[in-house]
């Protein structure tokens, strides 16, 4: 019996493991150095992080991505990055609402005339769109649609680790080439980066002479996107560089965003903060989670300690 | 199992179940229980987002003179009504001792930021304090015995300042919590 | 319900008019208090209890998100996550039922490798175990209709490969599948239907679940010996309090590992695309079911050859089938008369093998089927050079090695003129890949049940025990004999 309990304990781990298999070529993400604070059993959100990574949204991100499932209301809940004691209803919290009030947004009711007003968004408005619909949005992106970031950081492995390295993941600028070539008469301009420069691709780095990635027009190599290389890859195929492209190009720049808070925005800084606001974006009842989580199973605890005497004692005359 | 089979003594057990430990542990296990159930209940309460529609800007401007209108606020019927000069002093002038639910028309307006009245707005709840109906009034052309509402379910006849006059409802159509943002907006809030 | 005689005695004036009208009390006494159960049941018996505990656990959450939860394809994503955002304790009730599906199969899952091992199946709880399989079935379905429910990428996408397996039918399998979906793709009308059933199926196990436990007090429980109760006195206990406590302590161990799940890792089970909004213009590059189906997902994908006149894909949907199928005939497959594995040493060992086998194909199930195995067993990739030749006739030219391979590459493209239109690309090494461990491992599933049948013919048993109290008390003779550990 005792083989066959190690034998299931084991196997069960494997099928767990097995859960886990790398999806695609890209390079896996890693956390910031020293990790993120709301990692582990009593991990939190770093507040001050999280209010600084909703400016960099605001500021950088939200002219292109929308996060249709957060109301202002959200930044002052309780979890949120701008709660406030004072106001346990957020609607109240007047930091919320000149928050809110800096966004101006089409009003979701007709006025009286049954047009739709631009007016100043309140607390229980939903985060301002950069576009009314999709269509405007892939048409404002060159076809690609920027997604939505409310739950990003749940919808791609990795979590925050994935955007933090995807943000800072980029290609320093110094790498890109630009190359004209003549095809059947016309000039074509494209753009390559020498990959045995890339040293952030670490272990994946090309050890010998230049090896080109050649750049398609309107998309950006990453390392850490989702994608395939090859095709791109002018060097050994077989050593393709790992990551894809994504239409995206590189958006943080030291000092991009001026924090209130007077920290320094490097980029790592901001992508730390902005990684760490969406989290919070789609996981606001972390705090909540991990308080009832740290009772619950503090009671189940002692709830099994008590089963365990009750069911020794029940059965101590017992052959069994 | 078949029909000769009987049941194990059960003397060692009764002992048992009177021990400290059985009770701790069902004590345990219920309140376990009851917090569960507790957030099986409390999932009904109003969510977030329910809470957060609870509040709204009327623009009164709008209102036509001796006319109302009607807004809801999380659901719930209020209405704003712009009372002319009769409607006003005949809301002012009358008897406290012969109403109801006693209530000077001053005690159901609220001062604006500056402290001063406007008392040609009248802001009231829109449901009936008998059964929750919802009055008619000048804009359906009938504003009962009393130049006000009239409930016509059961036949309620409200006053120009919406106090209760005629019929069974209990009391006044409640004051909502409302302030003046501007000269010509109200903020009401559930 | 229960095949023991009662014990029950009304002790008051008002239980003794009730019994008289309608024994409820009785009946409750005798199926859950005096229930004579044997006495060395051991912790594999335990999961009963767990899975009834789950299905209390599932309803009861399913019924409170169902009040807030919004069936349509413009509404169901939004209204998800307003649950886990807005209303009270929402993200924990989700949280509870997603998780809970899980923790539900994997006691079940262990509930039946039980079943298996001690030979519960056998005479006389053939109808037992069929309605167990029943059970699983309706789990299967309930499971995959509730993944839909959130209007998910893995949602949208894992509803529209698993419907497609009903085109596979021959002549009505797309009149089928369109009737299923009530249109030409999964739409509104489709989300409508299947939470409509995601709400039903539960109380349709619930009442299975009732026949279940009906099945099992005739014959009553099986235990580890195999060996039926002959002496109630001596090999029994009633079920309350000894074993209502000892399913309560490992109800208990149970819950801990769930709320590890729902508090510190409630997204591990489920896929990140399924945080995606259903779009159906963009398959996610790596479909997957949730992890309990990965098994049967396996052998449907293992099966990549035409049989005759039946082609790969409808094969594949009869194997998966077959694979659920086949666990309802096992009572009269195991031909062996003696029940319990612990005295049968060859089938023992096949039985582990099973497991293994079981497992290994949820492994391949969440495998690319192209992927090697063991990675570090294939070969290094060789280079083609592909290009047209002077005669217009294509050609290719393969290079293999380090380094030098594409420098050698790189150089014989060189020489080709630009008209030879030459491509190079990477051709890897041929490898023991995922597809090729599931057809091997499906052949082994399969082989397990017929195993069982010849087995049971020729194999050499150990002795049973005369009856379960001499087995309990020779079990602890080398002990002290007097502190009773639990088994």
């Amino acid at each position: 019996m005792k083989t066959f309990r190690i034998l299931a304990v084991s196997l069960a781990g494997l099928a767990f493991a097995g859960l886990a298999h790398a999806a695609g070529g890209a390079k896996h993400p890693h956390a910031p150095e020293g990790g993120w604070p709301f990692e582990g059993v009593t991990g939190q959100y770093d507040k001050a992080s999280v209010q600084r990574g909703y400016q960099v949204y605001k500021q950088v991100c939200a002219s292109c991505h929308s996060m249709k499932l957060l109301s202002y209301r959200n930044l002052g809940e309780e979890g949120g990055p701008f709660y406030d004691p004072a106001y346990p209803n957020p609607n109240d919290n007047p930091f919320v609402k000149a928050l809110a009030a800096e966004n101006e947004i089409v009003s979701p009711v007709p006025n009286d005339v049954g047009e739709f007003d631009l007016r100043p968004a309140t607390p229980a408005d939903r985060f301002r769109s950069p576009f009314p619909n999709d269509a405007a949005a892939r048409a404002a992106n060159g076809g690609a649609l920027p997604p939505d970031l409310s739950v990003i950081t749940k919808a791609r492995v990795g979590g925050a680790s994935y955007i933090y390295s995807l943000l800072t993941g980029y290609p320093d600028f110094a790498l890109y080439e630009d190359r004209i070539t003549e095809e059947n008469g016309e000039t074509v301009y494209t753009t390559v980066i020498d990959m045995a420069k890339f040293e952030k691709l670490g272990e994946y780095m090309p050890h010998h002479g230049p090896a080109y990635l050649i750049q398609p027009t309107g998309q950006y190599y990453n390392p850490y996107m989702a994608g395939d290389t090859k095709p791109n890859y002018l060097g050994d195929p077989r050593h393709a560089p790992p990551g894809g492209f994504l239409a995206m190009g590189p958006q943080l720049t030291d000092g991009r965003v001026e924090y209130t808070d007077g920290t320094e925005a490097t980029i790592d800084q901001m992508a730390i903060d902005v990684s760490q606001f969406l989290t919070w974006a789609g996981d606001p009842k972390l705090q909540a989670r991990k308080e009832v989580g740290l009772a619950t199973m503090v009671y189940l605890g002692i709830l099994t300690i008590l089963l365990w005497f009750s069911y020794k004692r029940i059965w101590r005359k017992v052959e069994h | 199992m078949t029909a000769e089979t009987t049941h194990p003594t059960t003397e060692t057990v009764d002992d048992d179940r009177r021990n400290f430990i059985h009770i701790a542990t069902g004590a345990v296990a219920l309140g376990g229980a009851g917090m569960f159930a507790w957030a099986a209940v409390d999932q009904w309460s109003p969510a977030a987002d329910t809470k957060a529609a609870s509040s709204l800007d009327v623009d009164v401007s709008k209102v036509p003179m001796g006319g109302e209108i009607r807004v809801l606020i999380g659901g719930k019927p209020f209405f704003i009504r712009h009372r002319t000069e009769a409607e006003i002093s005949a809301a002012e002038t009358v008897n406290l001792a012969a109403l109801p639910d006693p209530e000077t028309d001053a005690d159901r307006l609220r001062a604006k930021a500056d402290g001063t009245f406007n008392k040609t707005i009248l802001v009231t709840s829109g449901a009936c304090t008998h059964l929750g109906c919802v009055p008619v009034g000048p804009s359906q052309g009938n504003t009962g015995d009393f130049g006000g509402w009239y409930c016509p379910c059961h036949g309620s006849h409200y006053d120009t300042s919406g106090r209760i006059r005629k019929g069974p409802a209990p009391s006044n159509l409640p004051v909502p919590d409302y302030r003046w943002v501007s000269d010509s907006v109200v903020n009401i809030s559930l | 319900m229960s095949g023991h005689e009662s014990t029950y005695t009304p002790n008051s004036a008002f239980e003794r008019w009730l019994d008289k009208r309608l024994p409820i009390i009785r009946f409750a006494n005798d199926t859950a208090i005096s229930f004579p159960t044997p006495k060395n049941l051991n912790y594999w018996y335990v999961f009963g209890g767990i899975l009834a505990v789950c299905l209390a656990i599932q309803i009861i959450t399913g019924v409170i998100l169902a009040m807030h939860y919004e069936a349509s394809v413009d509404g169901a994503f939004a209204s998800v996550e307003r649950i886990m955002r807005d209303v009270p304790f929402g993200w924990l009730l989700r949280y509870i039922h997603a998780n809970g599906a899980s923790m539900f199969f994997l006691a079940v899952y262990i509930h039946m490798f039980r079943g298996l091992y001690y030979g519960s199946y056998k005479a006389p709880r053939e109808v037992l175990w069929i309605l167990g399989c029943i059970i699983y079935l309706l789990m299967m379905a309930t499971a995959f209709l509730g993944y839909m429910l959130p209007w998910g990428q893995m949602s949208y996408h894992g509803a529209n490969v698993i419907t497609g397996l009903f085109g596979a039918i021959p002549l009505v399998g797309e009149s089928l599948q369109t009737w299923i979906l009530g249109g030409p793709s999964i739409g509104n009308q489709t989300l409508q239907r299947f939470f409509s059933l995601h709400y039903l199926l539960p109380f349709m196990i619930a009442a299975v679940v009732i026949l279940h436990i009906w099945a099992l007090h005739v014959p009553g429980n099986n235990n580890p010996t195999g060996v039926e109760v002959q002496d109630v006195e001596k090999d029994t206990v009633p079920f309350h309090p000894y074993y209502t406590v000892k399913d309560g302590f490992a109800i208990a161990v149970f819950l801990i590992m769930f709320a590890v799940f729902v508090f510190y890792a409630p997204t591990v089970l489920g896929h990140a695309d399924n945080y995606v909004e259903a779009n159906p213009l963009v398959t996610p590059s790596h479909i997957v079911p949730e992890w309990y189906m990965l098994p049967f997902y396996a052998i449907l994908r293992a099966i990549t050859f035409d049989l005759g006149p039946i082609d790969a894909k409808l094969l594949g949907v009869i194997f998966m089938f077959a694979a659920i199928a086949i666990l309802f005939v096992v009572p009269w497959l195991d031909t062996s008369k003696v029940k319990s594995m612990r005295y049968r040493p060859v089938a023992r060992q096949f039985f582990l093998g099973f497991v293994v086998v079981c497992v290994l194909l949820g492994w391949c199930g969440a495998a690319n089927p192209d992927d090697p195995v063991i990675p570090a067993l294939q070969g290094e990739a060789s280079l083609v050079v592909s290009y047209t030749d002077a005669a217009g006739a294509a050609a290719s030219s393969t290079y293999r090695g380090g380094d030098e391979a594409f420098t050698a590459a790189e150089a014989f493209i060189a020489t080709l003129p630009v008209t030879a239109n030459a491509s190079l690309e990477a051709v890897p090494a041929p490898a023991f890949a995922f597809r090729h461990l599931s057809l091997i491992l499906t052949f082994m599933y399969f082989g397990y049940f017929v195993l069982l049948f010849f087995l049971g013919l020729s194999e050499k048993t150990k002795p049973l025990p005369e009856s379960i109290h001499k087995s309990v008390l020779k079990a602890h003779k080398p002990k002290t004999g007097t502190a009773v550990p639990a088994e």
